[in-house]
């Protein structure tokens, strides 16, 4: 249990997908600006992680990985090279029905959320969660932390820079450095107080 | 003949320079900035990503008139996860201890947002050779930026380039030591907002 909560931190705040490894840049800049949109995508990545880590983590376990279709009486087969183009292709498809599912049940949360999510199944983060599962052989359980926790230390640091962007329009940046070049230096500044985390264990 | 060459020309160095992607269109800063601590790794990346940028522009034109509108999206990313597996597969066959080093981030090649950006913006309205050309200008003019990253971060983070030492031993004596920030993540966000400012700076005056 303390192993699973020592994985959820690490991987909100020291391992951050967004800061420490640079993932979901480009819908972090593009969406940081409006306050509303940051904490829309913020809840939709976090969703949309906790699921497709622990799908894709099946997967590759029963489909993919080397010796997965041993059930199918096939233990020689190994075919994790095809795991990037079965990956993209079960998010993109988890991101429809949940968009759909959303829109059926509640046409509130649709409202709020359902721009973002197409947005979503290009987002490298969620990718990049799926990759870094399978690099790190993480269990089914692990794999849901995981997820989870990655998309909660997303959500904190692109809302955390809406916020900071927000102060940031009254300021008196110098010409040339507007916008693009003081939210990457700010984003730099703020990866590391997250990386003061990094002291703590577990 | 002489306009023509001058147009694949232009094509070409737009996405160097004047539309670099990193430093205008503000794409695809996405996880490759993670694999600039080393010279090596950043070069192998831009290679990686320049064939990939300049063949997926150069597949998506030829089928353009083929492929339906509303399901283009799906389309595209299926040619460019392909070409992403074909590049992988390449370097764990020709640069086992550098593929492992780029670890994961060579299958985010799929999500980065310049390869999909170059095929909607460019491939899919026009020809082919011209694509493929607009493809390798956007990638080089990427992996031109990670390189440079990846030059600072190595020089200044282990005063080393491409694993030779560069910094001479003296001058460690005489008391200078390599700064250990330039090899943490955040670094690489300042360096890039540095270079911005440079590029954005010397474009203003012409």
């Amino acid at each position: 249990m303390a192993n699973l909560v020592g994985l959820f931190l690490d991987s909100v705040f020291v391992g951050n997908i967004l800061l420490a490894y640079f993932l979901g840049m480009c819908s972090f800049l593009a969406v940081s600006k409006n306050m509303d949109a940051a904490i829309g995508l913020g809840a939709a990545v976090i969703f949309v992680l906790a699921i497709t880590t622990p799908v894709n983590w099946l997967i590759y376990r029963y489909l993919l990985g080397p010796g997965a279709l041993a059930w199918a009486g096939l233990p020689g087969v190994d075919l994790s090279f095809l795991k990037f183009i079965t990956f993209i292709a079960v998010i993109a498809a988890i991101v429809q029905a949940v968009e759909m599912i959303i829109d059926r049940i509640s046409p509130t949360l649709y409202s709020a959320l359902g721009v973002y999510l197409p947005l979503i199944a290009v987002n490298c983060a969620i990718l990049g969660a799926a990759l870094f599962m399978v690099e790190r052989n993480y269990t089914l359980t692990e794999s849901i932390v995981y997820g989870t926790g990655s998309g909660v230390g997303w959500a904190m640091a692109i809302v955390a820079m809406a916020a900071i962007r927000r102060k940031l329009r009254y300021a008196d940046v110098p010409g040339g450095l507007e916008d693009f070049g003081i939210t990457m230096i700010s984003t730099g500044l703020m990866a590391m107080a997250f990386m003061l985390f990094s002291g703590i264990t577990l | 003949m002489a306009k023509r060459t001058s147009k694949a020309l232009k094509t070409f160095t737009e996405g160097l320079w004047h539309n670099n992607p990193i430093a205008v269109q503000v794409l695809g800063i996405c996880s490759a900035l993670a694999v600039t601590v080393q010279l090596r790794t950043a070069i192998v990346m831009c290679l990686a990503l320049t064939a990939v940028v300049a063949f997926s522009n150069l597949v998506i034109s030829l089928l353009r008139h083929l492929i339906p509108r509303n399901i283009r999206i799906i389309a595209e990313l299926c040619i460019v996860a392909t070409l992403v597996i074909i590049a992988d597969e390449a370097l764990k066959a020709f640069l086992y201890d550098v593929s492992k080093q780029l670890s994961v981030f060579v299958g985010l090649i799929i999500t980065n947002c310049i390869v999909m950006g170059r095929a909607e913006a460019f491939a899919l309205g026009n020809p082919p050779w011209q694509s493929f050309l607009d493809g390798l200008g956007n990638g080089l003019g990427y992996g031109s930026v990670l390189i440079l990253v990846a030059f600072i971060r190595e020089l200044f983070g282990s005063g080393k380039l491409l694993g030779f030492q560069v910094v001479p031993d003296a001058i460690y004596t005489a008391g200078y030591e390599n700064m250990g920030f330039m090899l943490l993540a955040p670094a690489a966000f300042i360096i890039i907002g540095l270079l911005v400012w440079v590029q954005h700076r010397i474009m203003d005056r012409h």
